[in-house]
């Protein structure tokens, strides 16, 4: 399979690679995906008093175009509030990376991600 | 060393040396295997597209209309059980003088509950047109005429012929016909022609890679199963190198078609006016033919003797076609033409190739008159008419 | 010396043609153009001789005699004509096959044709390590059965098959033993005088010979018989067929000769590199040798690399030629159906290598595919989310995935 220049690009250089402590203040974690399906991704971020993202890390098990998805949107995330990473759409991530058909469902899983760590996070401060 | 004139190029032709150069990287150091996911593979892959695209241009089909097999029986094979496979027994109409590699899958297919219909020529070896006609006023389930005989060298006017036979399955064996005559898969499709055989070791190309063209609505069933190459419709790792070489030659034979079709037209006229003198009879002398075939017989002189004696002298021809020849009797073809069984076994195929030259078909005729002359005073007539 | 990139470690895949191969073959594309059926002049004799001394040489690699090898296309045709061949002239006896799970697809897929055309089948399960269970195999056979189709080496995991004891029972019950021994020619001693075998499959093109070319083995004592698949010329005694390719028949000749004569050696050669590969592994945590290390052939290793995804594992090692999966199948992202016979789960499946060494390849190139494979797993692992969780102790089969 052909894979993208940027593809290749996030997949040989990952940006944001790695875990925070999850008890650390303002880290929420969302992870998405089956290793039966071939994919999972570990999306962590790390939301200011402000309720900016101020950081944001990830994991994936999964195919260059997941790993790049994630790499990806580790960085559109951060100085994002809340609101504005949730608007981050899959179609968005795809067109970035210039994902072939066969591989939309890694960009969806991206979106995926941030929705469940925006979604953790509010559950924690809601506790 | 004593190199033989060569004259059976409807057996086999040479390798053209560019083909062959083309080919001899694939024997070497580029060796995937086209369905592997690495460089290697892909690498193969690349250079089956290649040779599909060539194979394609060269007789105006679409690359994807282009399955590779293994040789010319086969892409027949292929197209006569692959679609029967598909539909209950019913009527199969075949040329009378079509090659064994449709004849003997027709006659699997009737010992299986088709009916088997044959088509009359007339005596030079044309599809008969009043037969035609009642042929496709029975709806047959499929049909198939060959562009070019390969004893006779008769070519049929399928175009003709197919648009007769609207909307029935209609396939042309065109091994003989590549490179020889024009070969346009677009216009006889447009005609109803929706399958035609062609073969890389006619044209210049190595044994061992043909294609069948086929129009893809056309619903086959595999000869072949397994990790489904070529579209599933034929299953085997695919041998790069014969692919590789048959898409050089097709490429080369459609580039050089009308140059060499007028040397080997000259050669041809100039050995039957030869033929002529010595009291010959031409074989299907009234028919449009390939310009490289000459069938011929000398009355009373049999055809194999002939033909081992012309061996020895340095002469290659051939007594009837290669893929028939283990068995023993005069031509069926002739005997379909309505020759009559004592000239039939007189037979001598002369099939000429872009490197004769008419020195050599002089020679050929000086050998041949004093052999005759010879024979004729021994009263050699080896044959029982 | 530099390393040429990438290293080809893909040797069941298909295996360069030996020069000494190539070299025999020349002539053909040269001078010697015959069509072997023209009776008529010399080209056509030199081509036929040319043509029966190959033949000579395939049946001396598996001491049988020439008049029972019948040329093909390659092994895929030579399956095919075995099994539809065979099943077709004795479907007056019985309508049964038993197959296996872990076979190739050309014989898989043919088997199912025949279903379709009104046979039945058994597909057996393997054991854990690949190997088939020989009361398995006799409590499948029926009154019925007609044809046993068993692979002699597993193209993915190398595997050797107990065909002789398989060989034995469908002869004491009349059943016809076809064996694919396409993967086998070269790294087995294969003996047919003595082996219980009917129909065994060659392909010139995994043993260093040229591709569109195999071999169909039809035995004589006692007769086997066979329905034509490919009708014609006559060819091959009527069994095939075709016009043959004279250059490549030379060429599997040529390369069935070198395999004979050569087989013990080489198979010492790739013994000790594939044992190097796998000593070089072995300090890797969570890999997972496929398929039976003992009875097995010495150029085969498939591994699987636990918490990795298959995919970006290819692309990670890029600068190895291996295959992940069969060649044949690898087009799509289907775990491996052989692995899965194992009861591998599509994870590991996944995330398995097959390397396949040969005859050109050197103790240089194992070394750089270890440190490869050292550097590129762990920098996957670092990566992956799995792998996190294991070192923290979760046990991965607890966790509530969610569904995606």
């Amino acid at each position: 399979m052909a894979y993208s220049v940027k593809v290749l690009d996030h997949y040989e250089n990952p940006r944001n690679v790695g875990s925070f402590t999850k008890e650390e203040e303002g880290v929420a974690t969302g992870m998405v995906g089956a290793p039966a399906c071939g994919d999972v991704m570990k999306l962590q971020i790390k939301v200011g008093k402000d309720g900016i993202i101020e950081d944001a890390r990830f994991k994936t098990y999964g195919c260059g175009s997941a790993i790049a998805s994630s790499s990806l949107v580790t960085e559109w995330v951060k100085g994002k509030s809340l609101d504005e990473a949730l608007a981050i759409k899959n179609t968005q991530i795809a067109e970035e990376l210039a994902l072939p058909p066969v591989k939309i469902h890694c960009s969806i899983l991206a979106e995926d991600a941030i929705k469940a760590a925006v979604a953790d996070y509010r559950k924690k401060q809601a506790e | 060393m004593f190199a033989p004139v060569y004259f059976d190029h409807n057996a086999t032709t040479p390798l053209d040396p560019a083909v062959r150069a083309a080919m001899l990287p694939w024997l070497g150091e580029r060796f995937g295997n086209a369905s592997a996911r690495h460089e290697y593979g892909r690498d193969a892959k690349r250079a089956l597209d290649v040779a599909r695209a060539q194979v394609a241009a060269a007789v105006g089909a679409e690359a994807d209309e282009v399955v590779f097999v293994s040789g010319g029986s086969e892409a027949n094979n292929l197209f006569i059980k692959g679609l029967a496979g598909r539909m209950p027994p019913a009527l199969l109409a075949v040329g009378a003088t079509e090659h064994p590699s449709i004849l003997r899958p027709a006659a699997q297919l009737a010992r299986q509950g088709w009916q088997l219909r044959r088509i009359t020529v007339d005596g030079d070896g044309r599809i008969d047109r009043e037969d035609w006609r009642d042929v496709v006023s029975r709806r047959p389930a499929l049909v198939l005429v060959m562009s070019a005989n390969n004893e006779t060298g008769v070519v049929q006017d399928i175009a003709a012929l197919a648009a007769a036979a609207a909307g029935i399955p209609f396939h042309t064996d065109a091994v003989q016909a590549l490179g020889r005559i024009a070969l346009d898969f677009r216009s006889l499709n447009v005609a109803g022609v929706r399958a035609m055989t062609i073969s890389a070791h006619k044209i210049g190309g190595p044994q061992g890679a043909a294609a069948l063209i086929r129009d893809r609505r056309l619903d086959l069933e595999p000869l072949i199963a397994g990790g489904g190459q070529e579209g599933g419709l034929r299953s085997g790792t695919e041998n790069i190198a014969a692919i590789v070489g048959f898409g050089v030659a097709c490429e080369l034979a459609a580039a050089r078609r009308v140059e060499t079709a007028a040397h080997l037209q000259a050669l041809r006229l100039r050995l039957e006016a030869a033929l002529g003198g010595l009291g010959a009879t031409i074989f299907a002398a009234g028919a449009e033919r390939l310009p490289n075939t000459c069938y011929f017989a000398l009355p009373g002189i049999d055809g194999e003797t002939l033909v081992a004696r012309l061996d020895r002298a340095g002469f290659a021809v051939a007594s009837g076609s290669a893929c028939s020849s283990t068995e023993i009797g005069p031509s069926p073809t002739l005997l379909a033409m309505g020759i009559e069984p004592s000239l039939a076994q007189g037979a001598l195929r002369v099939s000429l190739g872009g490197t004769n030259s008419a020195r050599q078909i002089d020679d050929f005729v000086f050998a041949l008159k004093t052999m005759a002359l010879n024979l004729r005073r021994l009263g050699a007539v080896a044959y029982s008419g | 010396m530099t390393l040429k990139l990438p290293i080809y470690l893909d040797y069941s895949a298909t295996t360069p043609v030996d020069p000494r191969v190539a070299e025999k073959m020349i002539p053909y594309l040269v001078e010697k153009f015959g069509n072997p059926a023209s009776r008529s002049h010399a080209f056509g004799w030199e081509a036929e001789a040319a043509v029966e001394d190959a033949r000579a040489q395939v049946a001396a690699l598996v001491n049988a005699d020439p008049r029972e090898i019948v040329w093909t296309s390659g092994a895929t045709e030579s399956n095919n004509l075995a099994l539809k061949g065979a099943a077709n002239f004795y479907a007056g006896r019985g309508k049964h096959i038993i197959t296996v799970k872990t076979e190739h697809k050309a014989v898989l897929d043919t088997v199912r044709e025949l279903e379709r055309q009104g046979f039945s089948a058994t597909y057996l399960d393997v054991q854990e390590n690949g190997l088939i269970d020989l009361e398995v195999f006799k409590a499948a056979l029926r009154p019925d059965t007609i044809l046993a189709s068993v692979m002699l080496v597993n193209n993915e995991i190398g595997v050797i098959q107990p065909i002789a004891e398989i060989g034995a029972v469908c002869r004491e019950r009349n059943v016809i033993f076809h064996v694919d021994a396409a993967q086998a020619t070269g790294k087995v001693a294969i003996d047919l005088a003595s082996l219980p075998v009917d129909l065994m499959s060659f392909s010139a093109h995994k043993t260093y010979g040229p591709k569109g070319i195999g071999a169909l083995y039809v035995r004589r004592k006692p007769r086997i018989r066979l329905e034509a698949q490919m009708h014609g010329g006559g060819h091959e005694r009527g069994f095939r067929s075709g016009t043959l390719a004279t250059h490549q028949i030379v060429g599997m000749g040529e390369a069935f000769r070198i395999a004979r004569e050569e087989m013990a050696t080489e198979n010492e050669h790739v013994r000790a590199l594939r044992d190097r590969l796998l000593a070089g592994l072995a300090d890797l945590p969570a890999t997972y040798v496929n398929g039976d290390v003992e009875q097995r052939v010495p150029h085969n290793l498939n591994i699987s690399f636990a918490y990795v995804e298959g995919e970006s594992m290819l692309m990670a090692i890029k600068d190895l030629a291996v295959s992940s999966g069969s060649a044949c199948t690898s087009a799509s992202l289907e775990p491996s159906y052989v692995l899965r016979a194992l009861g591998r789960d599509d994870e590991l499946a996944h995330s398995s290598i097959r390397f396949t060494i040969g005859r050109f390849n050197t103790e240089e190139e194992i070394d750089f595919a270890v440190k490869l494979l050292h550097q590129k797993i762990g920098k996957l692992r670092e990566l992956s989310p799995l792998w996190e969780m294991v070192q923290e102790g979760v046990d991965l089969s607890t966790v509530q995935w969610a569904a995606h």
